[in-house]
This record gives C-alpha cells, structure tokens and sequence, in this order.
C-alpha cells in the first residue's frame, strides 16, 4: 500500500434498513487526485462521500482515511475529521457567528491555535475565496455564492488533507453557480486533493483527473474525463449523459 | 405581528356599520343598568335635574352621553398612528382601573405605612426565591434536554420519568411534600430552601421540555457542519446549538420566569415571608384585606412587566444575526 492514498474504501456496503445504498464500492483516492463522483439522485453518491468522514457509518467492508480505518469503536473520529473539508449543498454555516468567526473556530476550539493566529488564517482564506471584504458579516447577509465560498474557506482553514463536496452548487442561482466553481477550480489547480459529488459537467471535464458514475449503489464507470465523456461503457452512463447534455 | 395584508382600505372602527352597532349595544346596556345613582348622574345634574327624580328621561341621557363619549373616543383613536393608539388605549383601561378600584375606598395612609415592609421584605423575597429557582431550573433543563435526546436508554428514562413526574402533580402538592416530607426521612429543611426546590424541581421540568424542542429546531445540517470540522458533542451543543436554540428558548423561559415569579406565591403557605404572604396577614389585623392585596397585586404586576421588558431587550440581543 503506497503512502500517497488519501482514502481507501474496500468492498463497501451500507444499509438503510433493508434497502442497499451501497454495493461493494472499491474506490481509492491518491494525494493530488481531483475527483468527481456523478450519477442518478438515490445513487448513493452523497452517502459515500459522507462515509469518508463517517457521518454516515458503513456495514461491511474498510474504509481508511489518512492512514486511519473508521469503525464504530474508534475513539479519534475528530483525529480524522480534522484532516477531511467537508462542503455541503446547504452551506451549513453558523449563522450566529461573523463569516470571520465560522472561519476561526475550527483551528481555536480544535487545534487550539491562538486567536490572533487564527484570524490571520482566515483572512488567508477568505482572501484565496475572494471575500476578506465580507469578513465581519453574518451569513444571512451574503448571496448563496457567497455562503459557499465562505463554507470552503471555513473548511481550508483546518488546512485538510482532502475536500470532500457535496453538491455545492446544487442550491445556487445559475448566476452564482460559477462563482463557486471557479474557486474549487482554482483550488484544485493548487494540488488539493477533492472528491466531488456535482452534475456539474462542465467543471468535470475541466478539473477532473478522473469521473465516477455511480447507479443504484454501485460503481459503474471509473475513468478519466475524455473516455467517460466520449466513450462511456456502460448502458446507464450513456442514458445518464444523453439525459443531462441534452440541454 | 399578523401578516399585513395590503388591500384593506378602511380602518374598522371608521366603518358606519361599526360604529353604529358599537353605540347601539353601549346604549342599550348602559340603559339596562340605571347609572344616575352613580358619579356619573351627579355630573349630569345640569342637564337631568335631581339625578334620583330624573326617571327614565336621566336613565336614557346618561346612556346616551357614555355612548357617544365612548364612540366618540374609539373613532377618535382611529385616527392616530399605531403605537400613539397603543398607548392611548393603555393609559385608558389604566385609568379605568384605578377608577373601579377607588370605588372600594380604600384607606391610603395604611398603604402607604405599610408599603415599604412589603416591597423590602415581600417583593426581595418573591424576587430572589424566583430567580434563584429559575436559575436551578435552567440547569436541569438542560441536562433534562439532552438526556431526553440522548440515545442512552438510562438518561432517556430518568430524564422523562422526572419531567412526567413534577408535571404532574399540582406545585402546590410538591412544596408541602418536601417541606413535610424530607423531614420524615431525616433532612430538617428550612422553609425558603423547601419553596426554592420545589419551584425549581418543577419548573426544571417543564423548561426541559422547552430546551428539547428548541433544540430539535435547529436544523440537523447544523449538527453535521459542526461534527465534520471535528468539534465533540461538548462544543457542538454548547457553543454551536444552544447559542442558536436560545432565541427560540427564551421567549417561553421569559413566559415561565413570569409565571414563577406568581407561583412562587405557593410557597406562602410553608410560612415564607414573600409577598403573597405578607399581603394576607398584613392587613388582617385590622381587617384591610382590600388594600394589601390590592398593592400587592400591583406590585405583581409591575414586576411582571419589568421581566416582560428585560425579556424583549434579550430577545432583540439574539435577533442580531438574522436581521439582514
């Protein structure tokens, strides 16, 4: 096993109750590696990704982050938590602290930095997400897009091993959708590592070193960008991607 | 508020129809009751003659003049902005209070000798038992909200066995137990250590409810943004849940600091020397009942809407971060 994988899932299965949300997934997850996961809704994609840092438990199967397998016993989930970004579809920001505050939370209460050295991070941040301006806002005050870039500041500024995404532009006005894009783009330009869950195609295409398909709870198409756009193997990919590029 | 609907044109109390019935049913009941006995034929004097010759001619002109002034005055009030008409219609009913309670004659030099002993030894009591007990009770609660949420089968089955226990039994049965009570098993408790109990055991039971639900409202993105950056139960619930819960807590926590301050009436009985107290045995030796319970009823009331003000200037504390 090469130390350069960030997370490592292996035979895979989850339940809800009788119904299967995930079958037997195998994906490995290299240092530097851009990916995105896709496919139908109810396939299982944001479950899988919220397995990574188990705020969804798994029934079967391994799944190890940063070095560290993730059970129901272990005692250091915060220990891998600290090391995964988390984006989610609604932002989730803290809507009673300042953006400034959302972002400096996370290093003072965790890792017990300072606050004067955490403010200086955050400001790092917001500045890299291109909103120090909004810094002494509340949430409610920004734009959805605005909301977004902060949440991925918030989680930068734990300075994690890999981001994960969970449909961050799924709940954006199309104007703000590329607001948004345009930073995890760059970001992903800057080497970090990032599992994303999007339908966002475009951005695929251009960021990603390698797509997911997922149906029903399965991995059904793992391949770089161009093969996954131009020569799809399976018959549910090419349904999927005539139903989406139609438009 | 209601959510204020753009088309409606008239005020009501300017609308003919209103008006009109308004001064027909005043009319007719002012003339069931036979005012010109009262203060108010004696001021009609000019205009009726001899208030107790005036017949069913003073009846119907007294009826009339209370009719028109009070028409007259609701549409008046019409007229003015809203909190102008707030504040007219509470100074009104005010005055109309002190106006029915100056009927019962009551001997103001007593009140007033008796005054200062019922604020310094009744009203400190009532003040600092309740805020005492709802300090208490705060705690619990939010020890009773988390084990009522917890899936910890021992804390679920505590936590719900006392709320289900203390809301259920009359306050006034809790105090006399343990008053009564703990000393049979050995525990000699004072008095106002009893009623502080008491209130606080009972009021911990109903604001655990009030803290669970608030903090069921928040939403559950919440808890999973706050547990994905890594923080423990402890930060999560205490610095990410409950500063977001407490705008939705406090308003009912203000309704039973409110409700406590007059419970804590109950503890009376149990022989401590708060206000209620006081106000029975005050004026009993010379049988004024009237004017110590009519005091300290106003003293009541005047600390009730102190906490109904320090209540709204916290609640519009929290309302910061949603304000756009």
């Amino acid at each position: 096993m090469s130390m350069d994988l960030i997370i490592e899932a292996k035979d895979v299965a989850k339940w809800y109750g009788a119904f299967q949300v995930l079958k037997d997934i195998n994906l490995t997850v290299r240092k530097g590696e851009r990916i995105v996961v896709c496919g139908p809704s109810g396939s299982g994609k944001s479950t899988l990704i919220r397995c990574f840092n188990r705020l969804e438990a798994h029934q079967k199967g391994e799944i190890i982050v940063n070095g560290i397998t993730l059970h129901d016993k272990m005692r250091n989930v915060a220990g891998v938590r600290k090391n995964v970004g988390m984006v989610f579809q609604h932002f989730n920001l803290f809507p009673h602290m300042t953006v400034l505050m959302n972002c400096m939370v996370g290093p003072m209460w965790i890792k017990g930095v300072a606050a004067t050295e955490a403010k200086k991070t955050a400001l790092r941040f917001l500045e890299r997400v291109r909103i120090p301006e909004q810094a002494n806002k509340y949430p409610v005050q920004l734009s959805g897009g605005q909301q977004q870039r902060v949440a991925i500041a918030r989680s930068l500024c734990m300075e994690p091993a890999v981001m994960l995404f969970d449909e961050p532009t799924s709940a954006l006005d199309p104007e703000m959708v590329s607001e948004v894009l345009d930073t995890m783009t760059s970001l992903a330009r800057d080497g970090m590592t990032m599992v994303c869950v999007t339908h966002e195609m475009g951005f695929a295409r251009a960021v990603a070193d390698r797509v997911i398909f997922m149906n029903s709870g399965q991995i059904v198409e793992d391949g770089n960008p161009e093969m996954f756009f131009t020569n799809p193997q399976h018959e549910r990919t090419k349904l999927f991607l005539s139903q989406i590029l139609k438009h | 508020m209601l959510y204020p609907d753009t088309v409606e044109a008239e005020v009501l109390v300017h609308k003919p129809w209103f008006v009109a019935t308004m001064f027909a049913v005043i009319l007719a009941v002012f003339l069931a009751f036979n005012l010109t006995g009262t203060t108010m034929g004696e001021l009609m004097r000019p205009v009726i003659g001899d208030p107790l010759q005036s017949g069913l001619y003073g009846r119907f002109a007294v009826a009339f003049v209370v009719a028109v002034i009070f028409s007259l005055n609701v549409v008046l009030i019409g007229f003015a902005p809203l909190k102008v008409q707030i504040a007219i219609v509470w100074f009104e009913l005010l005055m109309l209070f002190l106006a029915f309670f100056e009927t019962f004659h009551l001997s103001r030099p007593f009140i007033w000798e008796k005054l200062p002993f019922l604020i310094t030894q009744g009203a400190v009591t009532t003040l600092y038992v309740s805020a005492i007990s709802i300090v208490i009770a705060s705690v619990i609660a939010i020890l009773g909200a988390v084990a009522k949420l917890s899936t910890n089968g021992f804390a679920y089955a505590i936590a719900s066995f006392y709320t289900s226990f203390f809301r259920g039994l009359p306050l006034l049965m809790q105090v006399y137990l343990i008053y009564l009570g703990l000393p049979q098993l050995g525990f000699v408790i004072d008095a106002v250590p009893a009623g502080i109990l008491a209130l606080s055991l009972c009021y911990g039971a109903y604001m655990t409810e009030i803290f669970r639900s608030g903090i069921q409202s928040i939403d559950r993105g919440q808890w999973e943004a706050s547990r994905a950056i890594g923080f423990g139960f402890g930060i999560t619930i205490r610095r990410i849940i409950l500063p977001q819960a407490l705008p939705v807590i406090i308003p009912p926590t203000g309704n039973q600091f409110i409700s406590m301050l007059k419970d804590s009436s109950l503890v009376s009985v149990i022989g401590v020397w708060e206000l209620m107290f006081l106000a029975r045995t005050l004026g009993q030796k010379t049988f004024q009942h009237m004017e110590m319970l009519i005091s300290t009823a106003l003293i009541y009331w005047i600390m009730s809407i102190c906490l109904e003000l320090i209540q709204s200037r916290i609640e519009r504390h929290y309302a910061r971060s949603k304000v756009r």
